[in-house]
């Protein structure tokens, strides 16, 4: 199958299967900002100055390069920088305008942040999920950068009468250097605006070696201040003049519908105002909303209070009977024979039958929910036929488009502002809440916050998958793995979207399973069918957590069988230093990068189990009850091992001493939020196998807050995470930082239960396994 | 008519008196620094103090706060440079920042009770508060840094 090759956004994916088509407009509004560079002019196209391709023209929208687009500079000097992707936490918001500040030689504290409201056609695409920002844009604000710098170049050259070749932008300033005379960015800026725009081929781009901010890890997110006063603005902090505040019972079944709701109890409590019905879309209901009943107060715990007391009838509809024990047992037996191949290299049932060992592993991993911190919120003000969304969304650009679609107005129509979210995970590429709060804002005639609970998060969610994963290895009598069968099944992402949807995706696909990297002669990968009864949606790292636990897992298993070091057993399965050859893979994925630019290079693969072994001193001996373990994982186009150190108690309580990352992202703007995306990763690794579980019966999700599906706390912590970043060589295209730490955690962890205890986890969350 | 002192400043109110003081704060004060994060005081992002002590503003009642002094992150310290502050800024602590001010608070609080707290003590006064970004690391070391002086 081929669908959603180029993004992992809902439009690239409505594109493949002609769901509708995207809607492109080729007229360009001026940025408004204030100061010297603004701009009337159409949008350059995409340079040729990139060192090497990457998939960004392929996102919907594609890249805008335009420094008028993005800069601006006051009289005073200060330079703003639009930031057009979201903030999660990764710090992107900091990181892509100081690589604009870099190269145009600003002095970042004379700097302004500006975020960027959602609109794809002024600024490119916008979707900041799939660990892509600083891939997708390094080059193209360097670029900015570089043109906003030679447009001053060229005002300051005829200010001073003398050729451009003897200025020199540094510091803020343009300097002549044979007369020492100095023009500050203040001074210059309106007559830079007049300046052409530089060709993108005309453009010179700073040495590395030249680099103030780049790399160096010294500058601070522009938000930490705020964040640490309270000051800082999250979707949930938006306030207007005369919101209302609402939350909303939603069906409990998804694809349920409501029948009939009595709000008299309701419309009692103190500061309830209005009940009334929502709208849902039929299943699978795409990113719309579910529907259900709204209690509209003059504050949210009025309204959540009012909501406690409706009484509501519900038709469950045709998902009422999911329930997680029996579907787990659908999963097995569909792995447990044969599924469609997608992935096929020699001959994997002749070289099983002659193996002399084959190992078996089943693994299974449940359904869990993103809960960011910030639950689902948006407040929403639809005056006639314009509205004005304020979220916190991963997706700014789509968000305004499903609102036009939703109230049936025009795009232009629609303003984005886009908060700080607080977190993300994925769960806030999908926008039903701001559509839910652009509905009821319309009906109400009043600006209007939608509210989730925890208990709607959880029980709303766009959950991650649930599958089960079995690889047979067959060995020779040398022990040599001769035969690789990996069958995955789970439901997919596309499901959500189309009815009928019964296989992964091509992008599911493609994190992990048919681009298993191992040197083995035969290598079958299938993909049994799965029928969805839950929205899923992606989850940081998505299909990556499951495919990369059960192939890591089963390097362990090979290991103890063979009676070899995991490391050693690791890197002998990756073989040889080489580029792989996946051109018998159909649709391969790989992130949406061109293979070119972004192979799968073991040699990269072995370098980093290699340094995070050295560093991370694998083979140290360690107290009794003590384990390590290892994994390693190509997602998201960059290259992370990890080696955990467990110790397990007599009575089977596990901590974690010592946690070591390698990774390999290539080119980097900022390792201090490299290392602190990857010390996340451990705990959320940690905290999704130790505890992550969402279960159904009747339909419905059992659980509800932290209370049922807990997240790991301080105390439970690894000790300590250290992080291990490979020097990229020059002009290493960058990958992606936010999600690749995941995939590996949870198999190194229970790689070192194994060598800990001898026990074997392969169904997760871990819960009370463990214990004696 | 119930009356509390915010930050110093005193609010009234004569609504519902059962409403939670989280949505008090932040709904019709306007002090949205104090963030929701469950509403049955299993994650520690609404934390405030009450008195000096640390107190979940999501299962606490407007009522159970009348006479009594509120302070919130808005109002831990003047400039925002409380101990406490200025090292979460010097360990680069947050990632999202949502639950950051809830931590905050808690770790504030800790240190009037306990101005040197050991590696145990502080993840244990820490552990109802969730980071789901994951940056306990951190606030642990920065903890460490107020404890010792910023």
């Amino acid at each position: 199958m081929n669908i959603m090759t180029d993004s992992k956004s809902l439009r690239g994916f409505q594109k493949h299967i002609g769901i509708e088509n995207v809607s492109r407009r080729s007229v360009v509004k001026a940025l408004g900002l204030a100061g010297g560079f603004v701009l009337a002019a159409p949008v350059l196209s995409r340079p040729a100055l990139a060192a090497y391709e990457t998939g960004a023209d392929k996102m919907p929208h594609g890249v805008v390069i335009d420094p008028r687009v993005f800069v601006a500079i006051a009289p005073d000097g200060t330079v703003t920088i639009l930031a057009h992707r979201a903030e999660m936490g990764t710090g992107v918001r900091t990181s892509l305008p100081l690589i604009v500040a870099e190269e145009m030689e600003a002095d970042w504290s004379r700097v302004r942040v500006e975020q960027a409201h959602g609109d794809e056609v002024k600024y490119g695409n916008q979707d900041t999920d799939g660990s892509r920002s600083t891939r997708h844009y390094l080059m193209p604000m360097r670029q900015i950068g570089a043109s906003a710098r030679a447009m001053l170049e060229a005002a300051a050259a005829k200010r001073l009468g003398v050729p451009v070749s003897e200025v020199k932008a540094v510091n803020h300033e343009i300097v002549h250097g044979a007369s020492g005379r100095k023009l500050g960015f203040g001074e210059l800026a309106a007559d830079a605006a007049k300046e052409a725009v530089p060709s993108p081929a005309s453009l010179k781009l700073k040495d590395a070696k030249d680099f103030r901010y780049l790399g160096k890890g010294a500058i601070s997110m522009v938000d930490l201040r705020d964040i640490t006063v309270g000051a800082a603005r999250y979707g949930a902090d938006v306030r207007l003049p005369g919101m209302k505040y609402a939350v909303i019972a939603r069906p409990p079944v998804t694809g349920g519908k409501l029948v009939s709701f009595d709000a008299s109890e309701a419309t009692k409590v103190s500061g309830v105002e209005k009940v009334m019905e929502v709208q849902g879309w039929p299943w699978p209901s795409k990113f719309q909303p579910l529907g259900g009943v709204a209690v509209i107060a003059r504050n949210t715990g009025a309204a959540i209070k009012g909501r406690a007391a409706l009484k509501i009838t519900w038709d469950d509809g045709a998902n009422a009977k999911y329930e997680s024990v029996a579907y787990r047992a659908e999963l097995e037996d569909a792995a447990r024979k044969p599924g469609l191949v997608v992935r096929k290299e020699g001959d994997v049932d002749s070289a099983l039958k002659s193996a002399d060992k084959v190992i078996t592993g089943e693994y299974y991993l449940p359904h869990f929910a993103h809960v960011s911190m910030e639950p689902p919120v948006a407040v929403a003000d639809v005056k006639g036929d314009k509205a004005e969304i304020w979220a916190p969304v991963q997706s700014p650009g789509g968000t305004r488009e499903d609102v036009a679609k939703t109230l049936g107005i025009p795009e232009d129509n629609v303003t984005v502002n886009v908060t700080l979210l607080g977190g993300g995970f994925g769960r806030k590429s999908k926008c039903d809440y701001a559509l839910e709060a652009a509905l009821l804002s319309k009906a109400l005639g009043a600006p209007v916050k939608v509210q989730w609970t925890r208990e709607d998060d959880v029980r709303h969610d766009f959950l991650h998958t649930v599958s089960v994963e079995r690889i047979e290895a067959g060995l020779d009598k040398n022990g040599k793995v001769i035969a690789w069968r990996h069958r995955s099944v789970a439901p997919s992402i596309a499901s959500t979207f189309a009815p009928n949807t019964v296989h992964e995706a091509s992008f599911e696909l493609g994190m992990g399973l048919v681009d298993m990297p191992f040197e083995i002669a035969n290598i079958q990968c299938e993909n049994p069918e799965a029928t969805a009864h839950t929205r899923i949606g992606w989850f940081r790292s998505v299909s990556n957590i499951p495919h990369a636990f059960a192939v890591q897992s089963m390097v362990g298993e090979i290991a103890h069988a063979t009676g070899r070091d995991q490391k050693d057993m690791l890197l002998e399965l990756i073989g040889s230093p080489r580029i792989i050859d996946l051109s018998s893979v159909k649709d391969l994925w790989n992130y949406g990068e061109p293979y070119a630019s972004y192979p799968i290079d073991t040699a990269r693969l072995r370098r980093v189990v290699e340094l995070v072994a050295e560093k991370g001193e694998w083979g140290r001996s360690v107290p009794k009850g003590h384990g390590l373990g290892i994994a390693v994982h190509r997602s998201f186009v960059s290259y992370i091992a990890t080696i955990v150190e467990v110790a397990v108690d007599d009575k089977g309580k596990l901590t974690v001493p010592r946690v070591d990352t390698a990774i390999d992202c290539g080119t980097y703007v900022n390792p201090e939020r490299i290392q602190s995306q990857l010390e996340g990763c451990a705990i959320m690794g940690l905290s999704l196998a130790k505890y992550g579980e969402i279960t159904f019966k009747d339909g419905k999700v059992q659980q509800g807050n932290f209370d049922d599906f807990p997240l790991l706390r301080i105390d439970e912590a690894p000790l300590v995470t250290n992080v291990h970043i490979v020097p990229p060589g020059p002009d290493t295209p960058p990958s992606g930082v936010g999600e690749p730490g995941l995939p590996p955690f949870a198999p190194a962890l229970i790689n070192a239960i194994f060598a800990a205890t001898g026990k074997r986890i392969r169904n997760l969350p871990i819960g009370k396994q463990l214990e004696t | 008519m119930i009356k509390v002192r915010i930050n110093g400043q005193e609010q009234s109110w004569d609504g519902d008196p059962s409403l939670p003081l989280l949505w008090f704060l932040r709904d019709e004060v306007g002090l949205t620094g104090t963030k929701f994060g469950c509403g049955i005081a299993a994650c520690g992002a609404c934390t405030v103090m009450v008195d000096k002590a640390a107190t979940r503003a999501c299962i606490t009642a407007v009522s159970d706060v009348d006479g009594r002094d509120v302070t919130t992150i808005e109002g831990l310290h003047p400039t925002g440079d409380h101990p406490v502050q200025k090292a979460w800024r010097q360990v680069n602590v947050p990632q999202c920042g949502f639950c950051q001010a809830g931590q905050i608070m808690q770790a504030a609080a800790l240190l009037i009770d306990n101005p040197k707290p050991s590696h145990d003590q502080i993840r244990e006064a820490m552990s109802g508060n969730i980071c789901r970004c994951g940056c306990y690391q951190r606030i642990e070391n920065a903890i460490h840094l107020a404890s010792t002086g910023v």
